[in-house]
């Protein structure tokens, strides 16, 4: 059987593998929103837990598989050890509290993202001439029904994505938007569903028939980014992609105001 | 009061066909249907895995270059349909559980061996059906899950007939799991108890409850959603009033048991195939049977971990975080009492031994990635990209068929009489193992950097992982070769096994090899300790 050292030193360095690795390896795209660096803070620890436990149970595993393996000519049983209730208890109640501090962790980073205040209480709400509008996943602000500074209206349909800008009176292909501003889109779609998804930001949101949907976020880094479909909605649905180009203020309003119609 | 002798039994030895003919026939013999389920269940395996195959060449490059972008769809909601509805389901419930209930509860056959045959016979010609629409107006295109309005939208032929054929399949396994609940409870010997009926049997009662709790929904569901398609309701149908997301939790509070339809059974199985070639008795047998009740009750209130993206009201998202995480505390507990089960044996290292282990590897992988996809912040990044097509591999191929592989290696010297080669086993192992693990552990990084899921293009900077990814399906397909080459030689010279090789305990194995129709000769063996291993007073008896 194992000596109780060994035991400490393979158990440290199990940790200190899935430590090094969590903090060290990244497998995610960059940072562009006021989300991301929210979402990739819960997936490192998710990541570290994930690592101790498959590395542990695949050692124990393994070494199972060497250490208890039948030898030529080997005749007999292994011990009639039928449970160990401390154990049981023991392996019961360590992943539920790790379950339960991972879920009160995941709530704490949903509620940090927005997700559990303001608007989303009312899951749809009235809006303007008792339009009902449903509210999207992510951040939102602490005020005014959670409606941020600048109001995009998106079309959704098979297989693209259209921009319109109420305040300049255009349609755009590209979604342009001003840095570290709060922007909220208005998401609708005119055929089936589809889903609205910036890797960069860590956000997705399904655009679903009949169900206007609010989705605010903050881009926090100039360049440009896909927008990508990522609900099946037809034959072209790879294919079914937008940018959307984050730029600083006085840019974004160069761009603005060439698009915009002259008589508003 | 329990039937010892079934009467269909008797017509059974006299009207049933002998030799090969009688797997084509309507048999009432339990041990019949369940190879029928097994083999049917394997060749629709080998038409999806074709499709599969199909996919990643797809995926091989960036652009839709190699069919047309439509047929993709169908050929991605055929893969799906196939291996859930044809192969996984009807074969880990079907095939095992036919031939392993009865002896196991000391029974001559099921509690309605007609119910059974009629069970099965369901399965081929819905699947064929299913296959065929292709050739029709092309099959169904909007997915396995069948969203509308995409599915009320696409080609209605394919649409229809992929409902009537899930319904058929629905059926299907409707009446097996209402078999195996009676089988369980009713026929069991009256001197056998519950709690010393093998674990299998608890997986299977587990899992019974939850098809006749859950397929019901399914079925209604998709009867509204042919309505909406053929009869121009509105019942899902925004454009008429209607409201997908009432579909997507309707189809989920099915489609999310189905997990637990696919994964109890192999739980059940793994626990029956440890003991055996560990030499030691099944650890922790209470906790075993409270934690599959307890995934069986969690597992119903699940669902809605589907739909986080699709405007759920924050207090469910909540919810179903917390219900799904907590899932993996009673699964957890199945896992260290498996490997409680390994330390401290005397493990024999054959193929079936090694598909287990694969099974545990690869199911705890999927179990972690599936509690972070359970966490609300985490999956709204995620949902609906090649992160969850990897994570649902993990549990569905890396979990529940490498359990359907270990099982066939353990039990195909019962069923045949013969030994399977154990280098072509171990072969069949290191080849799926690696190529399973070369095809899916990329994807990971493929969903987490922006690729979604059921796409034929992607962006080009993706190209060299899914190549990657593509490499492992085509070891995965060669993988079946040595397996099908070790069928075949060991059914027609393979070693002879004797009737139990593995000196195992459990029922089945205290009879001949294969066994005769009405399971044992003259009267059934009473086995109240299946896994007593090292037990002195056993091992006198089990050496003889």
């Amino acid at each position: 059987m194992l000596n109780k050292n060994y035991l400490i030193i393979i158990i440290s360095a199990i940790f200190g593998i899935s430590f090094w690795i969590g903090i060290n390896v990244n497998l995610l795209p960059a940072e562009a929103s006021i989300n991301a660096p929210i979402y990739d803070e819960l997936f490192k620890i998710l990541f570290i837990i994930g690592l101790i436990l498959f590395i542990g149970m695949s050692l124990i595993v393994i070494y199972s598989l060497f250490k208890f393996r039948r030898t030529n000519g080997q005749k007999g049983d292994g011990i009639a050890l039928e449970g160990n209730l401390k154990l049981e208890i023991i392996w019961t109640v360590i992943p539920s509290i790790i379950v339960l501090i991972v879920g009160l962790y995941s709530y704490n980073i949903y509620d940090r993202m927005g997700g559990m205040n303001g608007l989303n209480n009312n899951h749809e709400m009235m809006h303007n001439n008792g339009e009902k509008i449903w509210a999207g996943i992510s951040q939102n602000s602490n005020n005014e029904n959670g409606i941020g500074n600048l109001n995009i209206e998106v079309s959704a349909m098979q297989f693209a994505f259209l921009f319109n800008y109420p305040n300049g009176q255009f349609i755009s292909g590209e979604l342009h938007v001003p840095v570290n501003e709060k922007i909220s889109i208005k998401m609708e779609s005119k055929d089936v569903i589809h889903a609205f998804w910036v890797p960069e930001f860590r956000i997705k949101q399904d655009i679903i028939p009949g169900q206007p949907t609010i989705l605010n976020f903050t881009p926090t880094k100039v360049g440009k980014y896909p927008i990508i479909c990522a609900e099946l909605c037809g034959p072209y649905h790879g294919g079914m992609r937008a940018s959307i180009i984050v730029e600083e203020p006085s840019d974004y309003q160069n761009w603005f105001n060439q698009n915009k119609k002259t008589n508003v | 009061m329990t039937i010892l002798i079934n009467p269909d039994n008797q017509e059974k030895e006299s009207l049933q066909p002998k030799g090969l003919i009688r797997y084509f026939s309507f048999s009432l013999d339990h041990k019949v249907i369940g190879i029928q389920y097994l083999v049917c269940g394997f060749l629709f395996y080998l038409i999806g895995g074709t499709l599969a195959s199909a996919i990643r060449i797809e995926l091989a490059s960036p652009m839709s270059d190699f069919m047309p972008r439509d047929v993709y769809n169908q050929v991605l909601t055929l893969h799906g349909t196939i291996m859930i509805f044809l192969w996984i389901v009807p074969v880990v419930n079907g095939a095992f559980g036919n031939y392993l209930i009865p002896f196991y509860v000391g029974a001559r056959d099921m509690a309605f061996p007609r119910l059974n045959a009629v069970a099965f016979w369901l399965i081929p010609p819905s699947g064929l059906m299913l296959i065929t629409s292709y050739f029709i107006d092309g099959a169904a295109q909007a997915g396995w899950t069948a969203y509308p309005p995409l599915s009320i939208t696409t080609p209605a032929s394919g649409q229809i007939i992929w409902i009537l054929s899930v319904l058929l399949l629905g059926g299907s396994s409707i009446f097996g799991g209402i078999n195996f609940i009676a089988t369980i409870l009713k026929l069991r010997r009256p001197d056998l108890k519950l709690m010393q009926l093998p674990m299998y049997c608890w997986a299977m009662l587990g899992t019974s409850i939850l098809i006749v709790l859950s397929t019901p929904v399914l079925a209604g569901t998709l009867i509204l959603l042919s309505f909406d398609i053929v009869a121009n309701t509105g019942f899902f149908n925004p454009v008429l009033g209607g409201n997908v997301v009432v579909y997507q939790h309707l189809f989920w509070f099915y489609s999310h048991p189905a997990v637990y339809i696919m994964v109890l059974p192999a739980f059940g199985l793994v626990s029956e195939i440890l003991p055996v070639h560990c030499r030691k008795p099944l650890f922790g047998y209470t906790t075993m049977v409270f934690s599959i009740m307890g995934i069986v009750v969690l597992g119903l209130v699940v669902w809605a971990h589907h739909m986080f993206t699709s405007g759920t009201p924050p207090w469910m998202r909540l919810f179903f975080t917390i219900a799904t995480a907590f899932i993996a505390v009673p699964t957890g507990i199945k896992f260290f009492n498996w490997v409680a089960t390994m330390w401290g044996g005397k493990i024999s290292i054959n193929s079936a031994i090694l598909f287990s282990c694969g099974f545990i590897l690869n199911f705890v992988f999927g179990g972690i990635t599936g509690v972070a996809l359970a966490q609300v912040p985490f999956d709204i990044h995620v949902h609906d990209t090649y992160f969850v097509v990897a994570h649902f591999h993990y549990i569905v191929y890396g979990g529940s068929v490498f359990v359907i592989f270990s099982s066939i290696y353990h039990w195909f010297p019962k069923v045949t009489g013969k030994l399977l080669n154990e280098r072509l086993g171990i072969l069949h192992f290191a080849i799926t193992f690696i190529g399973f693990n070369l095809c899916f552990a990329p994807q990971h990084w493929l969903g987490l950097n922006g690729m979604p899921r059921r796409v034929a293009e992607y962006d080009p900077q993706f190209q060299l992982i899914n190549q990657v990814s593509s490499l492992g399906a085509l070891l995965m397909a060669i993988s079946t070769i040595p397996f099908l080459i070790n069928i075949i030689l060991s059914l027609k010279g393979g070693k002879d096994a004797g009737d139990n090789p593995w000196n195992a305990l459990t029922p089945e194995w205290l009879t001949t090899s294969p066994p005769p129709v009405e399971n044992w000769q003259g009267e059934a063996p009473l086995v109240k300790e299946p896994y007593g291993y090292g037990k002195p007073i056993l091992l006198e008896t089990k050496n003889t």
